[in-house]
């Protein structure tokens, strides 16, 4: 299947908003089926989805008529499939060294340059925890409506791999340092996606963590070459409880989640990077039957592929289930070049884990003001309630107060978020224009970030700084220019930087007439020009008066209001 | 025998027995550390056939003992321990000296870093004479396991036992019969007691330096978990481990654990509260003191001799005003199965980190990465360690875990309960026996398997392991046999220097007599050759 799964919904946007009508629901045959059905209705998020097991065809061209019959016949039939969809989310902790040494964590360092004895496990080594990412968890606990545990306990996690020099993995499985979260995560929907809809999954736990080393396989040579850099780096695993129920659900709270990790700084959260990677756990069952037979697709690190994963393995369960088969207990993969998930061979079988307490690292405590020991020494304790004054405002929180704030659609709340740096730009234009936020939004969302995408851009990127930007706005503003102008203008902007749309302006004399003698004076003459298209107009027809305007920009070169153009000629014309 | 080297036969058993009287005399410049450090090495290999060294760093022991006498040349002694020969366990890190647990797994393998207690010795100025055998990984009782071979007990060439063994003794071959040292810390215990040193680290998880001090005679202390760095020390069980210390008197051992004892950042289950330095006033009255005699320690086990001297120390207390109770422990007898539980289990997770990859043997095969692990794993521990790995990974399967580890878990929380029940009830310490008996000869002892061996031996020791108490074996008398008998001091967690006290009290009173190895030195006459010794030993 090298064919996507799910067309995107809104192309070159996809991160904007989730689109929800239809994806929640599986059916049998091609893994394609729930794309058809996303233009139509909006089905409601909150309904239990359900997937209708259709009879086996040949190829699927007419998935568009099953799902209309999918969408007016809702009731559950026995056919039905719902898909369970659970995360872990492992999130490296923004954090200077890391979590249980003194190595320094960077990406993209040389191999081997940043491990400590500890992390090369070297024998007699110990442990040290660092206060920084216990902060950092307990922050991110909060932020997701957490129970912080006042105690909390480390394990250790048996295998055998190259890339983990211990043979275990220091991690918090008896005792997780946060409890019984929730994180909610947002769709628009409705007619002009203008109303929000809130999703949440439930955040069973948090645990604090170590990362493994890499390994790289030399297939050529067959050896695998070790890099150590990213042992014992911190990790947050988040622990989402099966609340999801397809891939744009899962890629939707992942998204939420990781602005929520980059609004408290705990985490670079970037998936490029390696720092947040998600595995999925999937299966599918009949409603009110018990749950399937789950598989765990592994490091999933892109929002692509997790959408796109999660999509293919609930299809193949349907159909392997379909087909008389049986879901195995397993570790899969997916290929992304493929499109499809597959078996991993090296975590074959059951593994035991033989789980047992850290011996090293005594229970971690956590205080309150309240429990708060007298006279304890601030650097030696860890005290919750400070960490919650330091909070810093949330996404959800950010999108309400744009659209209270400036009008905006929520869609657009969104959209800011969730391009890298394009809020902040859009809040430095704001500071420095009187223009509308209407207009600001349409110029920061349409224009600017049309620029970025067409060229491949980040917002950190861009040749116009919010400052001009808020200068053409204001220039836009006062008239001084007309809307094309403006276009003009950016594109000038984006193309040397250096100048100011002022100097722009002058310079292509973009300005508008202000001069309104000399505009009468023009106007007469195109009417004195044209006497055809003055008899159309007076004859009734009321689209020779455009022509007359656009024959007045013209000889204006485009520097004059078409508005104003309007009022003389129809003054004229009616005299 | 002449006069003059009877006169450092003196000076080295009775008054440079202690290394608090030879540090006296480096101070008064009657002796300097190079000379100090070149006898001991002397000896060393004198003693080489006792098999208790398994690296000896004489270039560097000889280097540290330059820069000491510099310092004292200066008057810039740096304290009690500078210029003073030391001897380290072979499972504590040291920078750039071999450290191999006694396995092939780390053969050749040299730590780019010191554990903190060695470093806190040598920033002492301590000389380190080498690195001592052992156990496997320290896991055994007679320090006979060790991939080096087995140590042999000093006092096997003893004049009180050779004397002993020829009124006995008819047709047997005498050097085939010496004795083990115990363990897991034989070697340190041999070092220690050969004269090769004054004082020796062994580690401690279930009785591994207590064991070898009791049949060694020397003091051998356990301090309170948490009081001292683990940090470098190749762990057995961490929840238990404890760095160790041999010394000939309890003086010694104070001096020690003040230099070691402390807060360690690189090791979070150490103390956080400062420790005052450890002075041992010399206790003189008795009477305000409860003894407490834990009834469950009275095994049919336990050899006559032992017993017997058990109540002799109880009445020497009682009979200078000490109040002695029997109390009980209710939980004794399920202390062995528990620790076994616990201890291989924890042995099965410290030993993963052994894969060949990183560091230590790694075999020929490369077929694959797990063909890699088996051979290397198989070619580099030997079968106790590989038989207490299998059996700890048994006991932490997710089936087994609620019904073996966590048990044992509980079971080591009532354990540690009957202390606490004990202490409060106004007990100051415990008074018990260290060993069943003592040493016995290496052919009677590998009669039985370490396992075994383990659980009989460890019987009175490990309980305190599990409890986290500070313990120490303290030599008492010789048996009939003319071998050392120690008893073993159980204190209250944290109250090391309590403990000492009584164990110097105790000491005192016993007399313990000193090795007699004149035989053994015999020929090692140009190491005593030095006026100045001998008429220091005179003086003192």
């Amino acid at each position: 299947m090298a064919a996507p799964m799910l067309r995107l919904c809104c192309p070159g946007r996809r991160w904007a908003l989730a689109c929800i009508d239809g994806c929640s629901r599986h059916r049998r045959g091609a893994p394609n089926g729930c794309t058809s059905s996303r233009r139509r209705g909006q089905s409601s998020v909150a309904q239990q989805p359900f997937i209708t097991a259709q009879k086996p065809r040949k190829g699927c061209t007419d998935r568009r008529v099953d799902s209309v019959a999918l969408l007016i016949a809702p009731a559950v039939s026995e056919h039905e499939w719902a898909a369970v969809v659970g995360l872990e989310i492992h999130a490296q902790i923004s954090s200077k060294s890391k979590l249980f040494s003194g190595s320094q964590v960077h990406f993209a360092a040389p191999p081997n340059s940043l491990v400590s004895f500890f992390d090369a496990s070297l024998p007699g080594t110990l442990p040290v925890l660092n206060r920084r990412c216990v902060e950092a968890a307990v922050m991110t606990g909060l932020a997701l409506n957490c129970r912080i545990n006042k105690k909390s306990l480390f394990d250790r996690k048996h295998y055998f791999y190259a890339d983990l020099p211990a043979g275990y993995q220091i991690t918090q499985q008896r005792l997780p340092i946060a409890v019984n979260g929730s994180l909610v995560y947002s769709f628009c929907a409705g007619k002009n996606r203008s109303q929000v809809i809130n999703k949440t999954a439930r955040v069973k736990q948090i645990q604090l963590e170590q990362d493994s080393g890499k390994s790289l396989h030399d297939d050529l040579r067959s050896q695998t070459l070790i890099d150590l850099n990213r042992a014992g780096v911190g990790l947050l695993e988040v622990v989402l409880e099966p609340d999801m129920s397809c891939g744009e659900e899962a890629a939707t709270a992942v998204r939420e989640l990781q602005l929520i990790l980059q609004a408290l700084g705990t985490s670079q959260a970037n998936m490029a990077e390696g720092q947040l990677r998600v595995d999925a756990n999937i299966s599918v069952h009949h409603p009110g039957e018990p749950l399937g037979v789950r598989t765990e697709v592994k490091n999933l690190n892109s929002a692509r592929f997790l959408a796109k994963a999660i999509d293919y393995e609930i299809q193949r369960q349907i159909n392997e289930l379909e087909n008389g088969g049986e879901i195995l207990n397993e570790t899969r993969s997916f290929d992304s070049k493929l499109g499809c998930t597959i078996p991993m061979r090296d975590k074959e079988g059951k593994q035991d884990y033989r789980f047992m307490p850290e011996p090293n690292l005594p229970p971690l405590l956590l205080y309150d003001t309240e429990s708060l020991p007298a006279g304890a020494d601030p650097q030696q304790v860890i005290d919750i309630d400070r960490i919650r004054e330091q909070l810093p405002e949330l996404p959800s929180v950010t999108r309400e107060k744009l659209v209270q704030q400036y009008g905006m659609l929520p869609e657009h709340s969104f959209t800011l978020l969730n391009e890298v740096g394009l809020l902040e730009f859009f809040q430095n234009v704001m500071k420095e224009t009187r223009a509308e936020p209407k207009k600001v939004t349409s110029w920061v969302l349409n224009t600017l970030l049309g620029f970025l995408k067409q060229q491949n851009l980040a917002v950190s990127e861009s040749p116009v700084t919010p400052s001009a930007l808020a200068e053409l706005l204001n220039l836009l503003d006062r008239k001084a220019i007309s809307s094309s102008a403006a276009k003009q203008v950016f594109e000038e902007l984006w193309r040397n930087e250096g100048k100011t749309p002022a100097q722009i302006v002058s310079e292509k004399k973009l300005e508008l007439m202000q001069d309104q003698e000399a505009l009468e004076q023009l106007c007469h003459a195109v009417m004195e020009g044209h006497p055809q298209v003055v008899m159309d107009v007076k004859k009734g027809n009321p689209r020779a008066i455009n022509k007359l305007i656009g024959l007045v920009r013209k000889a204006t070169l485009s520097r004059a209001d078409p508005t104003v153009i309007k009022e003389i000629l129809e003054k004229k014309l009616a005299s | 025998m002449p006069l003059k080297r009877m006169h450092f036969q003196f000076c080295l058993q009775t008054s440079y027995k202690a290394a608090i009287k030879v540090s006296a005399a480096l101070k008064q410049g009657h002796i300097t550390p190079t000379e100090l450090c070149q006898k001991c090495l002397s000896i060393i290999k004198k003693t080489k056939f006792l098999n208790a060294y398994i690296t000896v760093s004489e270039e560097v022991a000889l280097k540290q003992a330059e820069e000491s006498e510099k310092r004292y040349k200066k008057g810039h002694s740096l304290g009690d321990l500078d210029g003073i020969p030391i001897a380290v366990k072979d499972n504590f890190s040291t920078s750039g000296i071999e450290t191999t647990c006694a396995s092939n797994m780390l053969r050749g393998y040299v730590p780019p870093y010191n554990a903190t207690v060695v470093q806190k010795l040598l920033d002492q100025g301590a000389l380190l004479m080498g690195k001592t055998n052992l156990d496997e990984f320290a896991m055994g009782s007679g320090s006979t396991d060790g991939v080096f071979g087995p140590v042999k007990n000093p006092w096997s060439y003893s004049k009180q036992y050779r004397e002993k063994r020829k009124q006995k003794s008819h047709c047997e071959n005498e050097d085939s019969n010496w004795l083990i040292t115990g363990g897991s810390s034989g070697g340190s215990a041999a070092a220690v007691s050969a004269f090769t040193c004054f004082a020796a680290l062994g580690s401690d998880t279930g009785g591994s330096t207590r064991n070898p001090a009791a049949h060694c005679g020397l003091v051998g202390l356990k301090p309170s978990y948490g009081l001292v760095s683990r940090h470098g020390l190749i762990p057995l069980v961490n929840s238990m481990d404890v760095p160790g210390i041999l010394t000939r008197c309890v003086d010694d051992a104070a001096i020690v654990l003040g230099v070691l004892a402390g807060h360690d950042p690189k090791d979070s289950t150490t103390i956080q509260d400062p420790v005052k330095p450890f002075v041992l006033p010399s206790l003189t009255d008795v009477s305000k003191l409860c003894i407490g005699i834990p009834k469950e320690y009275l095994t049919p086990e336990l050899s006559s001799e032992v017993r017997s001297l058990w109540s002799k120390a109880a009445n020497l207390f009682e009979s200078e005003g000490a109040k002695v109770i029997e109390v009980s422990l209710p939980h004794t007898s399920y202390s062995i199965v528990c620790y076994h539980v616990l201890c291989t289990s924890e042995v099965a997770s410290n030993m993963a980190r052994f894969d060949g990859l990183e560091y230590g043997h790694r075999c020929d095969i490369d077929v694959s990465t797990e063909a890699m692990y088996a051979a290397t794993r198989r070619e580099g521990f030997n079968d106790v360690v590989r038989g207490r790995i299998l059996s700890g990974n048994f006991f932490l399967l997710k089936e087994n875990y609620e019904n073996y580890f966590v048990k044992a878990q509980k079971v080591r929380r009532l354990i540690a309960n009957d202390f606490v029940t004990v202490f409060n009830s106004g007990v100051d310490v415990l008074l018990t026996p260290t060993t069943l008996s003592e040493a016995v000869p290496y052919t009677e002892f590998i009669k039985e398997d370490n396992r075994t061996r383990s659980a009989q031996d460890d019987i009175f020791t490990q309980a305190a392991n599990m409890a986290g108490l500070p313990a120490v074996s303290v030599p008492m008398a010789l048996s009939n046999q003319g071998l050392p008998i120690g008893l073993q001091f159980i204190g209250r967690a944290f109250c090391d220097q309590e403990l000492l006290t009584i164990a110097k009290w105790f000491e005192k009173q016993v007399q313990f007599p000193v090795i007699q190895l004149q035989e053994l030195m015999d020929d090692c006459s140009s190491v005593f050759e030095n006026e100045k010794l001998a008429s220091v030993s005179l003086k003192q």
